[in-house]
Protein backbone atom coordinates (compact mmCIF):
# COMPACT_ATOMS: atom_id res chain seq x y z
CA UNK A 1 0.00 0.00 0.00
CA UNK A 2 3.00 2.26 0.38
CA UNK A 3 2.37 3.59 -3.11
CA UNK A 4 4.10 6.95 -3.20
CA UNK A 5 7.20 5.76 -1.47
CA UNK A 6 7.72 2.52 -3.34
CA UNK A 7 7.18 4.16 -6.73
CA UNK A 8 10.13 6.48 -6.24
CA UNK A 9 12.47 3.70 -5.18
CA UNK A 10 15.60 5.79 -5.67
CA UNK A 11 14.78 8.55 -3.24
CA UNK A 12 17.27 11.36 -3.36
CA UNK A 13 16.59 12.30 0.22
CA UNK A 14 17.71 8.81 1.26
CA UNK A 15 21.02 9.43 -0.43
CA UNK A 16 23.60 11.59 1.35
CA UNK A 17 22.81 15.20 0.50
CA UNK A 18 25.44 17.80 -0.10
CA UNK A 19 23.95 20.50 2.10
CA UNK A 20 24.10 19.94 5.83
CA UNK A 21 20.73 18.97 7.32
CA UNK A 22 19.02 21.98 8.79
CA UNK A 23 16.10 22.64 11.03
CA UNK A 24 13.16 24.67 9.91
CA UNK A 25 12.58 28.26 10.82
CA UNK A 26 10.30 29.26 13.70
CA UNK A 27 7.51 31.67 12.83
CA UNK A 28 5.81 34.11 15.15
CA UNK A 29 2.76 36.16 14.27
CA UNK A 30 1.51 38.89 16.59
CA UNK A 31 -1.81 40.73 16.34
CA UNK A 32 -2.33 39.96 12.67
CA UNK A 33 -5.22 41.76 11.01
CA UNK A 34 -6.35 41.77 7.42
CA UNK A 35 -9.50 43.06 5.75
CA UNK A 36 -10.73 42.88 2.19
CA UNK A 37 -12.97 45.87 1.72
CA UNK A 38 -15.48 45.83 4.54
CA UNK A 39 -14.85 42.17 5.37
CA UNK A 40 -12.58 41.62 8.33
CA UNK A 41 -10.88 38.32 7.58
CA UNK A 42 -8.37 38.22 10.41
CA UNK A 43 -8.21 40.34 13.52
CA UNK A 44 -5.73 40.14 16.32
CA UNK A 45 -4.43 36.68 15.51
CA UNK A 46 -1.43 35.43 17.50
CA UNK A 47 0.43 32.30 16.53
CA UNK A 48 3.82 30.83 17.26
CA UNK A 49 5.11 27.88 15.25
CA UNK A 50 8.29 26.33 16.68
CA UNK A 51 11.09 25.32 14.32
CA UNK A 52 10.39 22.11 12.45
CA UNK A 53 6.79 21.76 13.57
CA UNK A 54 4.15 20.46 11.20
CA UNK A 55 1.17 22.70 11.81
CA UNK A 56 -2.23 22.20 10.21
CA UNK A 57 -4.67 25.07 9.96
CA UNK A 58 -8.31 24.03 9.60
CA UNK A 59 -11.55 25.96 9.46
CA UNK A 60 -14.68 26.53 7.44
CA UNK A 61 -14.45 28.08 3.97
CA UNK A 62 -13.82 31.79 4.20
CA UNK A 63 -12.59 31.66 7.80
CA UNK A 64 -9.30 33.29 6.82
CA UNK A 65 -7.03 30.25 6.97
CA UNK A 66 -5.68 30.81 3.45
CA UNK A 67 -5.23 34.50 4.17
CA UNK A 68 -3.16 33.62 7.25
CA UNK A 69 -0.95 31.42 5.10
CA UNK A 70 -0.57 34.09 2.42
CA UNK A 71 0.46 36.63 5.04
CA UNK A 72 3.05 34.27 6.52
CA UNK A 73 4.41 33.42 3.08
CA UNK A 74 4.73 37.09 2.22
CA UNK A 75 2.26 36.92 -0.67
CA UNK A 76 0.20 39.66 0.92
CA UNK A 77 0.83 42.39 3.45
CA UNK A 78 -1.03 42.50 6.77
CA UNK A 79 -3.06 45.58 7.69
CA UNK A 80 -1.76 45.37 11.26
CA UNK A 81 0.49 43.16 13.34
CA UNK A 82 3.74 41.55 12.38
CA UNK A 83 5.26 38.26 11.35
CA UNK A 84 8.78 37.36 12.38
CA UNK A 85 11.10 34.52 11.47
CA UNK A 86 14.40 33.68 13.12
CA UNK A 87 17.15 36.19 12.39
CA UNK A 88 14.71 38.73 10.93
CA UNK A 89 14.83 36.99 7.57
CA UNK A 90 12.41 37.82 4.76
CA UNK A 91 9.73 35.29 3.89
CA UNK A 92 10.81 35.00 0.27
CA UNK A 93 14.31 33.98 1.33
CA UNK A 94 13.35 31.05 3.50
CA UNK A 95 9.77 30.12 2.62
CA UNK A 96 8.26 28.27 -0.31
CA UNK A 97 4.57 28.04 -1.10
CA UNK A 98 2.73 25.11 -2.56
CA UNK A 99 -0.51 26.38 -4.02
CA UNK A 100 -3.86 24.72 -4.46
CA UNK A 101 -3.16 24.64 -8.20
CA UNK A 102 0.16 23.21 -9.41
CA UNK A 103 0.97 26.52 -11.17
CA UNK A 104 3.55 24.91 -13.44
CA UNK A 105 4.80 26.92 -16.40
CA UNK A 106 3.13 25.10 -19.29
CA UNK A 107 5.89 26.17 -21.73
CA UNK A 108 8.72 24.77 -19.62
CA UNK A 109 9.65 21.09 -19.37
CA UNK A 110 9.16 19.37 -16.02
CA UNK A 111 12.81 19.73 -15.05
CA UNK A 112 12.89 23.42 -15.94
CA UNK A 113 9.79 23.90 -13.83
CA UNK A 114 11.55 22.38 -10.85
CA UNK A 115 14.52 24.67 -11.48
CA UNK A 116 12.17 27.64 -11.04
CA UNK A 117 12.14 26.70 -7.35
CA UNK A 118 15.80 27.65 -7.09
CA UNK A 119 14.97 31.31 -7.69
CA UNK A 120 18.11 33.28 -8.44
CA UNK A 121 20.23 30.12 -7.91
CA UNK A 122 18.87 28.72 -11.17
CA UNK A 123 21.89 30.22 -12.94
CA UNK A 124 24.34 28.21 -10.83
CA UNK A 125 26.03 25.16 -12.40
CA UNK A 126 24.53 22.63 -9.97
CA UNK A 127 20.94 23.77 -10.62
CA UNK A 128 20.17 20.90 -12.97
CA UNK A 129 21.52 18.27 -10.59
CA UNK A 130 19.56 19.69 -7.68
CA UNK A 131 16.38 19.82 -9.72
CA UNK A 132 16.85 16.22 -10.81
CA UNK A 133 17.38 15.14 -7.19
CA UNK A 134 14.19 16.88 -6.15
CA UNK A 135 12.32 15.18 -9.00
CA UNK A 136 13.71 11.83 -7.93
CA UNK A 137 12.52 12.48 -4.41
CA UNK A 138 8.95 12.75 -5.67
CA UNK A 139 9.41 9.74 -7.96
CA UNK A 140 9.20 11.62 -11.27
CA UNK A 141 12.81 11.66 -12.46
CA UNK A 142 11.80 9.75 -15.58
CA UNK A 143 9.36 12.51 -16.60
CA UNK A 144 11.98 15.29 -16.51
CA UNK A 145 11.73 16.06 -20.23
CA UNK A 146 7.94 16.00 -20.52
CA UNK A 147 5.65 18.97 -20.93
CA UNK A 148 3.45 19.54 -17.87
CA UNK A 149 0.32 19.17 -20.03
CA UNK A 150 0.85 15.41 -20.37
CA UNK A 151 1.01 14.80 -16.59
CA UNK A 152 -1.93 13.81 -14.41
CA UNK A 153 -3.20 16.10 -11.68
CA UNK A 154 -1.35 14.20 -8.97
CA UNK A 155 1.87 14.15 -10.97
CA UNK A 156 1.62 17.90 -11.53
CA UNK A 157 1.30 18.45 -7.78
CA UNK A 158 4.30 16.22 -7.21
CA UNK A 159 6.32 18.37 -9.63
CA UNK A 160 5.07 21.41 -7.71
CA UNK A 161 6.25 19.74 -4.49
CA UNK A 162 9.68 19.08 -6.02
CA UNK A 163 9.82 22.72 -7.11
CA UNK A 164 8.94 23.86 -3.59
CA UNK A 165 11.56 21.60 -2.01
CA UNK A 166 14.47 22.02 -4.43
CA UNK A 167 15.76 25.13 -2.65
CA UNK A 168 15.58 23.29 0.69
CA UNK A 169 13.29 25.88 2.30
CA UNK A 170 13.14 26.36 6.04
CA UNK A 171 9.41 26.91 5.85
CA UNK A 172 6.93 25.22 3.54
CA UNK A 173 3.52 26.84 3.28
CA UNK A 174 0.90 24.49 1.82
CA UNK A 175 -2.34 26.08 0.69
CA UNK A 176 -4.72 23.10 0.30
CA UNK A 177 -2.38 21.56 -2.27
CA UNK A 178 -4.20 18.24 -2.27
CA UNK A 179 -7.71 19.65 -2.42
CA UNK A 180 -8.25 18.94 -6.10
CA UNK A 181 -6.86 15.39 -6.13
CA UNK A 182 -8.82 12.15 -6.10
CA UNK A 183 -8.96 10.20 -2.83
CA UNK A 184 -6.26 7.66 -3.65
CA UNK A 185 -3.79 10.15 -5.12
CA UNK A 186 -4.44 12.27 -2.08
CA UNK A 187 -3.37 9.53 0.31
CA UNK A 188 -0.25 8.92 -1.80
CA UNK A 189 0.59 12.61 -1.68
CA UNK A 190 0.02 12.76 2.09
CA UNK A 191 2.51 9.96 2.57
CA UNK A 192 4.98 11.61 0.27
CA UNK A 193 4.60 14.89 2.15
CA UNK A 194 5.12 13.20 5.52
CA UNK A 195 8.12 11.35 4.14
CA UNK A 196 9.91 14.46 2.85
CA UNK A 197 9.05 16.41 5.97
CA UNK A 198 10.51 13.70 8.23
CA UNK A 199 13.63 13.75 6.07
CA UNK A 200 14.06 17.51 5.74
CA UNK A 201 12.52 18.77 8.97
CA UNK A 202 11.42 22.12 7.59
CA UNK A 203 8.63 23.96 9.38
CA UNK A 204 5.40 23.09 7.59
CA UNK A 205 2.12 24.98 7.67
CA UNK A 206 -0.67 23.13 5.95
CA UNK A 207 -4.00 24.79 5.29
CA UNK A 208 -6.69 22.21 4.71
CA UNK A 209 -10.42 21.74 5.07
CA UNK A 210 -9.93 18.01 5.56
CA UNK A 211 -9.67 17.27 9.29
CA UNK A 212 -8.51 13.69 8.60
CA UNK A 213 -5.66 14.99 6.49
CA UNK A 214 -4.68 17.41 9.26
CA UNK A 215 -4.60 14.62 11.86
CA UNK A 216 -2.70 12.27 9.56
CA UNK A 217 0.08 14.78 8.99
CA UNK A 218 0.30 17.45 11.67
CA UNK A 219 2.01 17.73 15.05
CA UNK A 220 -0.50 20.36 15.98
CA UNK A 221 -3.79 21.62 14.64
CA UNK A 222 -5.22 25.10 14.98
CA UNK A 223 -8.80 25.89 14.10
CA UNK A 224 -9.57 29.37 12.85
CA UNK A 225 -12.95 30.89 13.47
CA UNK A 226 -14.08 34.47 12.96
CA UNK A 227 -10.59 35.65 12.22
CA UNK A 228 -8.88 34.22 15.29
CA UNK A 229 -7.66 30.91 16.69
CA UNK A 230 -10.55 29.05 18.31
CA UNK A 231 -8.87 25.74 19.05
CA UNK A 232 -5.23 24.71 19.37
CA UNK A 233 -4.57 20.99 19.88
CA UNK A 234 -1.47 18.84 19.74
CA UNK A 235 -1.63 15.54 17.85
CA UNK A 236 0.21 13.02 19.95
CA UNK A 237 -0.03 9.94 17.74
CA UNK A 238 2.88 7.79 16.53
CA UNK A 239 3.78 8.03 12.83
CA UNK A 240 2.84 6.69 10.37
CA UNK A 241 -0.70 7.30 11.53
CA UNK A 242 -3.60 5.08 10.67
CA UNK A 243 -7.14 6.24 10.31
CA UNK A 244 -8.30 3.04 12.01
CA UNK A 245 -6.58 4.09 15.23
CA UNK A 246 -9.28 4.82 17.88
CA UNK A 247 -7.38 7.91 19.12
CA UNK A 248 -7.40 9.21 15.54
CA UNK A 249 -11.18 8.91 15.50
CA UNK A 250 -11.62 10.58 18.87
CA UNK A 251 -9.52 13.57 17.82
CA UNK A 252 -11.27 13.83 14.47
CA UNK A 253 -14.64 13.77 16.24
CA UNK A 254 -13.52 16.47 18.67
CA UNK A 255 -12.37 18.86 15.94
CA UNK A 256 -15.29 18.14 13.65
CA UNK A 257 -17.85 18.72 16.39
CA UNK A 258 -16.16 22.03 17.13
CA UNK A 259 -16.33 22.96 13.46
CA UNK A 260 -19.95 21.89 13.10
CA UNK A 261 -20.93 23.32 16.46
CA UNK A 262 -19.75 26.73 15.43
CA UNK A 263 -22.33 26.58 12.69
CA UNK A 264 -25.27 26.26 15.09
CA UNK B 1 -10.56 10.34 -54.33
CA UNK B 2 -8.55 7.21 -55.15
CA UNK B 3 -5.62 8.86 -53.37
CA UNK B 4 -7.61 9.03 -50.16
CA UNK B 5 -8.58 5.40 -50.30
CA UNK B 6 -5.08 4.23 -51.10
CA UNK B 7 -3.37 6.22 -48.40
CA UNK B 8 -5.61 5.40 -45.48
CA UNK B 9 -5.03 1.67 -44.95
CA UNK B 10 -1.30 2.22 -45.21
CA UNK B 11 -1.40 4.81 -42.50
CA UNK B 12 -3.49 2.55 -40.29
CA UNK B 13 -1.29 -0.48 -40.72
CA UNK B 14 1.95 0.95 -39.43
CA UNK B 15 1.39 4.22 -37.64
CA UNK B 16 4.37 3.69 -35.36
CA UNK B 17 7.01 3.64 -38.07
CA UNK B 18 8.68 6.76 -39.29
CA UNK B 19 8.44 6.32 -43.04
CA UNK B 20 4.66 5.87 -43.23
CA UNK B 21 4.14 8.73 -40.79
CA UNK B 22 6.37 10.91 -42.96
CA UNK B 23 4.39 9.87 -46.02
CA UNK B 24 1.19 10.64 -44.14
CA UNK B 25 2.58 14.04 -43.20
CA UNK B 26 3.49 14.78 -46.81
CA UNK B 27 0.06 13.59 -47.89
CA UNK B 28 -1.61 15.84 -45.33
CA UNK B 29 0.46 18.78 -46.53
CA UNK B 30 -0.67 18.18 -50.11
CA UNK B 31 -4.32 18.00 -49.08
CA UNK B 32 -4.44 21.77 -48.83
CA UNK B 33 -3.32 22.07 -52.43
CA UNK B 34 -6.04 19.82 -53.86
CA UNK B 35 -8.56 22.64 -54.26
CA UNK B 36 -6.22 25.26 -55.81
CA UNK B 37 -4.82 22.61 -58.15
CA UNK B 38 -8.31 21.41 -59.06
CA UNK B 39 -9.40 24.97 -59.84
CA UNK B 40 -6.41 25.44 -62.14
CA UNK B 41 -7.23 22.20 -63.95
CA UNK B 42 -10.85 23.36 -64.39
CA UNK B 43 -9.65 26.75 -65.55
CA UNK B 44 -7.32 25.20 -68.13
CA UNK B 45 -10.06 22.89 -69.32
CA UNK B 46 -12.46 25.83 -69.72
CA UNK B 47 -9.84 27.79 -71.67
CA UNK B 48 -9.00 24.84 -73.92
CA UNK B 49 -12.67 24.24 -74.60
CA UNK B 50 -13.02 27.86 -75.65
CA UNK B 51 -15.42 28.72 -72.81
CA UNK B 52 -13.05 31.43 -71.51
CA UNK B 53 -11.85 34.08 -73.91
CA UNK B 54 -8.14 34.96 -73.68
CA UNK B 55 -9.09 38.64 -73.44
CA UNK B 56 -11.14 37.92 -70.28
CA UNK B 57 -8.98 35.31 -68.55
CA UNK B 58 -5.95 33.80 -70.28
CA UNK B 59 -5.33 30.11 -69.71
CA UNK B 60 -2.99 28.92 -66.92
CA UNK B 61 -0.46 27.94 -69.57
CA UNK B 62 -0.53 31.44 -71.01
CA UNK B 63 0.03 32.88 -67.51
CA UNK B 64 2.84 30.42 -66.93
CA UNK B 65 4.37 31.40 -70.26
CA UNK B 66 4.16 35.07 -69.31
CA UNK B 67 5.89 34.23 -66.04
CA UNK B 68 8.66 32.42 -67.89
CA UNK B 69 9.05 35.29 -70.35
CA UNK B 70 9.36 37.86 -67.55
CA UNK B 71 11.73 35.62 -65.63
CA UNK B 72 14.03 35.49 -68.62
CA UNK B 73 14.05 39.27 -68.99
CA UNK B 74 14.71 39.53 -65.25
CA UNK B 75 11.67 41.76 -64.77
CA UNK B 76 9.73 39.29 -62.62
CA UNK B 77 12.50 38.32 -60.16
CA UNK B 78 13.44 41.97 -59.74
CA UNK B 79 9.88 43.08 -59.02
CA UNK B 80 9.22 40.17 -56.66
CA UNK B 81 12.40 40.98 -54.81
CA UNK B 82 11.50 44.67 -54.53
CA UNK B 83 8.00 43.89 -53.24
CA UNK B 84 9.27 41.25 -50.83
CA UNK B 85 11.89 43.57 -49.36
CA UNK B 86 9.34 46.36 -48.99
CA UNK B 87 6.94 44.05 -47.22
CA UNK B 88 9.61 42.76 -44.86
CA UNK B 89 10.98 46.23 -44.12
CA UNK B 90 7.49 47.49 -43.30
CA UNK B 91 6.79 44.44 -41.15
CA UNK B 92 10.04 44.78 -39.22
CA UNK B 93 9.64 48.51 -38.62
CA UNK B 94 5.88 48.59 -37.89
CA UNK B 95 5.80 45.22 -36.17
CA UNK B 96 8.87 46.09 -34.10
CA UNK B 97 7.35 49.35 -32.87
CA UNK B 98 3.99 47.67 -32.24
CA UNK B 99 5.63 44.83 -30.32
CA UNK B 100 7.71 47.22 -28.21
CA UNK B 101 4.77 49.49 -27.41
CA UNK B 102 2.51 46.51 -26.72
CA UNK B 103 5.03 45.15 -24.21
CA UNK B 104 5.58 48.58 -22.66
CA UNK B 105 1.88 49.26 -22.24
CA UNK B 106 1.21 45.76 -20.98
CA UNK B 107 3.93 45.99 -18.35
CA UNK B 108 3.67 49.63 -17.31
CA UNK B 109 0.44 51.39 -16.46
CA UNK B 110 2.20 54.73 -16.82
CA UNK B 111 3.17 53.99 -20.39
CA UNK B 112 -0.33 52.71 -21.05
CA UNK B 113 -1.99 55.87 -19.69
CA UNK B 114 0.37 58.06 -21.70
CA UNK B 115 0.07 56.41 -25.08
CA UNK B 116 -2.97 54.17 -25.36
CA UNK B 117 -5.62 56.84 -26.12
CA UNK B 118 -3.41 58.35 -28.81
CA UNK B 119 -2.88 54.95 -30.37
CA UNK B 120 -6.58 54.11 -30.27
CA UNK B 121 -7.39 57.38 -32.07
CA UNK B 122 -4.83 56.73 -34.79
CA UNK B 123 -6.08 53.19 -35.11
CA UNK B 124 -9.51 54.35 -36.13
CA UNK B 125 -8.14 56.14 -39.20
CA UNK B 126 -8.04 53.65 -42.10
CA UNK B 127 -4.37 53.75 -42.94
CA UNK B 128 -5.04 53.60 -46.67
CA UNK B 129 -6.91 56.91 -46.34
CA UNK B 130 -3.52 58.46 -45.76
CA UNK B 131 -2.34 57.64 -49.28
CA UNK B 132 -2.95 61.15 -50.69
CA UNK B 133 -1.09 62.66 -47.77
CA UNK B 134 1.69 60.11 -48.03
CA UNK B 135 2.14 60.89 -51.73
CA UNK B 136 2.36 64.58 -50.93
CA UNK B 137 4.93 63.91 -48.23
CA UNK B 138 7.08 61.24 -49.81
CA UNK B 139 6.08 61.23 -53.48
CA UNK B 140 6.45 57.73 -54.86
CA UNK B 141 9.71 57.02 -53.08
CA UNK B 142 10.35 53.97 -50.89
CA UNK B 143 9.43 55.87 -47.72
CA UNK B 144 5.82 56.04 -48.86
CA UNK B 145 5.46 52.26 -49.06
CA UNK B 146 7.44 51.67 -45.89
CA UNK B 147 5.30 54.16 -43.99
CA UNK B 148 2.01 52.66 -45.13
CA UNK B 149 2.99 49.03 -44.56
CA UNK B 150 4.52 49.83 -41.18
CA UNK B 151 1.40 51.70 -40.12
CA UNK B 152 -0.81 48.86 -41.33
CA UNK B 153 1.03 46.07 -39.49
CA UNK B 154 1.59 48.14 -36.36
CA UNK B 155 -1.90 47.86 -34.90
CA UNK B 156 -2.59 44.13 -35.04
CA UNK B 157 0.79 43.44 -33.47
CA UNK B 158 0.42 46.20 -30.90
CA UNK B 159 -3.09 45.20 -29.85
CA UNK B 160 -2.37 41.48 -29.66
CA UNK B 161 0.94 41.89 -27.83
CA UNK B 162 -0.79 44.13 -25.29
CA UNK B 163 -3.62 41.66 -24.90
CA UNK B 164 -1.17 38.77 -24.60
CA UNK B 165 0.87 40.42 -21.87
CA UNK B 166 -2.25 41.38 -19.93
CA UNK B 167 -3.76 37.92 -20.12
CA UNK B 168 -0.76 36.05 -18.71
CA UNK B 169 -2.05 33.96 -15.79
CA UNK B 170 -1.61 36.14 -12.66
CA UNK B 171 -1.24 32.94 -10.59
CA UNK B 172 1.94 32.08 -12.50
CA UNK B 173 3.31 35.58 -11.96
CA UNK B 174 2.55 35.36 -8.23
CA UNK B 175 4.25 31.97 -8.07
CA UNK B 176 7.33 33.24 -9.92
CA UNK B 177 7.64 36.29 -7.68
CA UNK B 178 7.20 34.31 -4.48
CA UNK B 179 9.84 31.85 -5.69
CA UNK B 180 12.31 34.73 -6.01
CA UNK B 181 12.54 34.63 -9.80
CA UNK B 182 14.80 37.45 -11.07
CA UNK B 183 13.04 40.19 -13.06
CA UNK B 184 14.63 39.29 -16.39
CA UNK B 185 13.61 35.66 -15.89
CA UNK B 186 10.11 36.74 -14.97
CA UNK B 187 9.85 38.48 -18.31
CA UNK B 188 11.56 35.91 -20.53
CA UNK B 189 10.28 32.76 -18.82
CA UNK B 190 6.79 33.73 -17.70
CA UNK B 191 5.39 36.87 -19.35
CA UNK B 192 6.76 36.55 -22.87
CA UNK B 193 5.95 32.85 -23.35
CA UNK B 194 2.52 33.46 -21.89
CA UNK B 195 1.88 36.29 -24.33
CA UNK B 196 3.29 34.46 -27.34
CA UNK B 197 0.12 32.69 -28.58
CA UNK B 198 -1.63 36.04 -28.75
CA UNK B 199 1.38 37.71 -30.39
CA UNK B 200 1.29 35.08 -33.13
CA UNK B 201 -2.37 35.82 -33.78
CA UNK B 202 -1.33 39.45 -34.25
CA UNK B 203 1.53 38.46 -36.55
CA UNK B 204 -0.67 36.41 -38.85
CA UNK B 205 -3.24 39.14 -39.00
CA UNK B 206 -0.46 41.66 -39.72
CA UNK B 207 0.85 39.55 -42.60
CA UNK B 208 -2.50 39.81 -44.35
CA UNK B 209 -2.60 43.57 -43.90
CA UNK B 210 1.00 43.80 -45.02
CA UNK B 211 0.31 42.37 -48.50
CA UNK B 212 -2.95 44.27 -48.87
CA UNK B 213 -1.28 47.58 -48.08
CA UNK B 214 1.63 46.88 -50.34
CA UNK B 215 -0.57 45.97 -53.30
CA UNK B 216 -2.57 49.17 -52.96
CA UNK B 217 0.51 51.32 -52.44
CA UNK B 218 2.37 49.78 -55.38
CA UNK B 219 -0.63 50.10 -57.62
CA UNK B 220 -1.05 53.79 -56.87
CA UNK B 221 2.41 55.11 -56.21
CA UNK B 222 5.38 53.06 -57.33
CA UNK B 223 7.94 52.58 -60.07
CA UNK B 224 8.72 48.95 -59.32
CA UNK B 225 7.24 45.97 -57.56
CA UNK B 226 4.54 43.49 -58.45
CA UNK B 227 1.74 46.03 -58.12
CA UNK B 228 3.55 48.36 -60.47
CA UNK B 229 4.13 45.47 -62.89
CA UNK B 230 0.41 44.73 -62.89
CA UNK B 231 -0.50 48.37 -63.54
CA UNK B 232 2.00 48.62 -66.41
CA UNK B 233 0.61 45.45 -67.90
CA UNK B 234 -2.90 46.88 -67.72
CA UNK B 235 -1.79 49.91 -69.74
CA UNK B 236 -0.52 47.60 -72.49
CA UNK B 237 -3.46 45.21 -72.18
CA UNK B 238 -1.16 42.35 -71.12
CA UNK B 239 -3.85 40.51 -69.21
CA UNK B 240 -1.66 37.41 -68.72
CA UNK B 241 0.81 39.54 -66.71
CA UNK B 242 -2.01 41.03 -64.65
CA UNK B 243 -3.25 37.55 -63.74
CA UNK B 244 0.32 36.44 -63.06
CA UNK B 245 0.76 39.32 -60.60
CA UNK B 246 -2.39 38.36 -58.74
CA UNK B 247 -1.30 34.73 -58.51
CA UNK B 248 2.11 35.79 -57.21
CA UNK B 249 0.45 37.78 -54.46
CA UNK B 250 -1.53 34.70 -53.52
CA UNK B 251 1.65 32.61 -53.40
CA UNK B 252 3.57 35.20 -51.37
CA UNK B 253 0.67 35.41 -48.91
CA UNK B 254 0.63 31.64 -48.56
CA UNK B 255 4.40 31.60 -48.08
CA UNK B 256 4.17 34.18 -45.28
CA UNK B 257 1.47 32.11 -43.63
CA UNK B 258 3.55 28.92 -43.88
CA UNK B 259 6.49 30.67 -42.22
CA UNK B 260 4.26 32.05 -39.47
CA UNK B 261 2.78 28.60 -38.85
CA UNK B 262 6.19 26.98 -38.68
CA UNK B 263 7.29 29.61 -36.17
CA UNK B 264 4.14 29.02 -34.17
CA UNK B 265 4.71 25.29 -34.10
CA UNK B 266 8.32 25.72 -33.04
CA UNK B 267 7.58 28.26 -30.32
CA UNK B 268 4.32 26.84 -29.01
CA UNK B 269 5.10 23.13 -29.05
CA UNK B 270 4.29 23.05 -25.31
CA UNK B 271 0.69 23.87 -26.08
CA UNK B 272 -1.43 20.84 -27.00
CA UNK B 273 -3.59 23.11 -29.18
CA UNK B 274 -0.69 23.78 -31.54
CA UNK B 275 0.96 20.39 -31.60
CA UNK B 276 -0.89 19.03 -34.63
CA UNK B 277 -1.71 22.20 -36.51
Amino acid sequence: MDLAISRGSALAFDAPVSDAPHLGAPVTARGLAKSFGATRVLHGLDLHVPAGQFLAVVGRSGCGKSTLLRLIAGLEAADAGRIAFADEQAARKIARVMFQEPRLLPWARVLANVEVGLGADRAKPDARRRALEALEAVGLADRADEWPSVLSGGQKQRVALARALVSRPQLLALDEPLGALDALTRIEMQRLLEHVWLKERFTAILVTHDVGEAIALADRIVLIEQGAIALDVGVDLPRPRHRGDPKFGVLEEQILSHLLGSNA
Amino acid sequence: MSQTLAARPRALKAPAFNVPSLARGAYRATQGWLIPFGLIVLWQAASSAGLLSDSVLPSPFAVLAAGWRLTLTGELPRNVEVSFLRAMAGLVVGGGIGFALGLANGLSTLSDRLTDSTLQMIRNIPHLALIPLVILWFGIEEEAKLFLVALGVFFPIYANTLHGVRSVDPQLIEMAKSYGMPRADLFFRVILPGALPSIFVGLRYALGIMWLTLIVAETIAAQSGIGYMAMQAREFMLIDVVVLSILIYALLGKLADVVARALERACLSWNPNYRNV
